[in-house]
């Protein structure tokens, strides 16, 4: 069993790592919410998605909420795992007591912690200044959703991380990963407007299915809000690449 | 005899075809400082890293603290402290909290106040670690290996990249562990760092260790004979010596040496030589091997001048 006591000291060193760094600051909380004015700004009307039809701020917040989870979970962690790996940070950890698992949970829970923070803020955003709505009945399955996914995206990001050999090189390497998925799964470019080749590639990957999650309790008022099929797919990705990260996963620095 | 804190039998360590440690063999003992010394990529890190737990071995037997490294669990790990060769703590917490989250690995650690006081940061507790001075960054990963009241202490080139100033301060810092009754493993590559701080020294050249002592005998030192030297006044060539001691002497960079086992009695007889015939020898020095010219030959694999 994990010592508690331990976690959680951990933990508050992790969380004043993340809001202390001013490129956590900027790109995983700023970035998002700048992101969402932008588009709600540019993009009027309405857009057809899952056979309704909503007004394109309905249809931005869950999209944008995907862009703050993943940044949260997979890029800011895999950044910062990467970066306190080849500081020699992580190895020096590993000469205490402190078992692994709380190493690495602490950082998963500074993720999770950190993407539903995320998600509250663009919701409250979204209510304030576009009138966007989500109904008590599908709430819970909106916080699973946000969950879920910032989990699953916490797993990829410890699986990148043993694929990047140097702290430069892990910006750019998730950011080329994200970008281009972002823009084929809906999260900045309504999904109507996307060529069905182009969705049926974002379809493998779990972006697209994150995004979907988190919109169904957006748009359909009546369910419990949750997308199970879609979910499960995150979910899916989110174990193999634990899977994958416990077998290769790496402590000590690559360039010494 | 107690058990030793470390003890190594024909340790060995390749990766692939090289062969980076070649059997070696290393004993410390409670409370004392012992320093590996050796050119860069003689083997040092490899061997400290093996100790401490990092690496695996190909052979050999290691003992640390009465336990096998490669098997050892957090109970063994709460016994050790560790000083990286690099290693830089998150830039945005402050010394307090790294200390604090140090402390909180540890089932027995000091106290912050007083480990913070043993290194000398006090001052800098509220500091954040990205901006401290290499010095203080270096005094920081020190009082991290000592937060949770470890009986030995690795040290893995502790001062390299350092100016003079310090590195002297560091100095200090390290032999206070001898008072605070820590057994140290300490590697390096200047010889001065093993001259101030060790008891004993052991000596690697790839991978093998070709000398072990104290500062005193390491290379038969002691044993080394003194070189008498002096510049030849005018017109005087070694071969117009007595011949005991032209047998002995050697011109080199314009100046005669003499080499002795006996410095008493050459000194006696050049004296008499030199006062029959009015000659001063004014810069006439004595001298023993430096720690530096047994080092050097050491790792240049020469040997000592008989």
């Amino acid at each position: 069993m994990i010592d508690h006591r331990l976690l959680a000291s951990q933990f508050r060193c992790d969380l004043r790592i993340f809001w202390r760094s001013p490129q956590s600051r900027y790109f995983t909380v700023l970035l998002p919410i700048v992101f969402l004015v932008i588009f709600a700004a540019i993009f009027k009307g309405r857009t057809r998605v899952d056979g309704q039809v909503v007004d394109i701020t309905t249809y931005y917040v869950p999209g944008i909420m995907t862009l703050g989870i993943i940044s949260a979970s997979f890029v800011n962690l895999t950044q910062a795992i990467v970066a306190q790996r080849e500081s020699g940070v992580l190895k020096r950890a590993r000469a205490t007591p402190v078992p692994a698992s709380v190493v690495i949970a602490s950082r998963a829970a500074v993720g999770v912690i950190v993407a539903l923070i995320m998600s509250a803020l663009l919701l409250v955003i979204g209510r304030v200044a576009y009138g966007v709505r989500v109904p008590g009945s599908t709430m819970p399955g909106l916080i699973i959703a946000v969950v879920v996914g910032a989990a699953a995206f916490c797993c990829i990001g410890f699986a990148v991380s043993t694929r990047i050999g140097t702290a430069e090189a892990a910006a750019p390497v998730t950011n080329l990963i994200v970008l281009p998925l972002y823009f084929i799964s809906g999260v900045f470019v309504p999904e109507d407007q996307i060529p069905s080749f182009l969705r049926g590639i974002a379809a493998v990957f779990p972006i697209r299915h994150l995004a979907q999650a988190l919109r169904i309790p957006f748009i359909h008022p009546h369910g419990a809000g949750i997308a199970a099929g879609d979910l499960l797919i995150v979910a899916a990705w989110g174990t193999v690449a634990l899977v994958l990260a416990a077998r290769t996963f790496q402590w000590s620095p690559r360039t010494a | 005899m107690t058990e030793p804190i470390i003890r190594v039998k024909g340790l060995r360590k390749a990766y692939g075809e090289r062969e980076v440690v070649g059997g070696i063999d290393l004993e410390v003992r409670a409370g004392e400082i012992f320093a590996f010394l050796g050119p860069n990529g003689a083997g040092k890190t490899t061997s400290v890293e093996i100790l401490e737990g990092y690496r695996s071995r190909n052979a050999g037997d290691v003992s640390v603290l009465g336990e096998d490294p490669a098997s050892s669990g957090r109970e063994w790990r709460s016994r050790i402290g560790v000083v990286l060769q690099s290693c830089t703590m998150p830039g945005e917490l402050t010394v307090g909290e790294l200390f604090e989250l140090y402390a909180s690995y540890y089932p027995h650690a000091n106290s912050v106040d007083e480990t913070l006081e043993a290194v000398g940061l006090q001052e800098q507790r509220s500091v954040r670690a990205q901006r401290l001075s290499g010095g203080q960054q270096r005094r920081l990963d020190v009082g991290l290996a000592l937060i949770g009241d470890p009986e030995l202490v690795f040290l893995d080139e502790p001062t390299t990249g350092f100016d003079p100033s310090a590195r002297h301060h560091a100095w200090e810092v390290i032999s206070n562990l001898r008072e605070l009754g820590k057994t140290v493993f300490l590697t390096t590559h200047y010889m001065e760092e093993a001259q101030f701080l060790a008891d004993r020294v052991a000596v690697i050249v790839a991978g093998q260790i070709v000398s072990e002592g104290t500062t005193q005998t390491l290379g038969g030192r002691d044993r080394a004979p003194s070189d008498i030297s002096f510049t030849p006044p005018a017109g005087v060539a070694p071969s117009q010596l007595p011949p005991e001691l032209a047998l002995a002497a050697e011109l080199r960079d314009g100046r005669i040496h003499l080499q002795s086992q006996h410095p008493a009695r050459t000194l006696h007889a050049l004296a008499s030589w030199a006062v029959d015939r009015d000659l001063d020898l004014e810069d006439l020095t004595v001298g023993r091997p430096s720690l530096e010219d047994v080092y050097l030959q050491l790792t240049e694999g020469g040997e000592l001048r008989p």
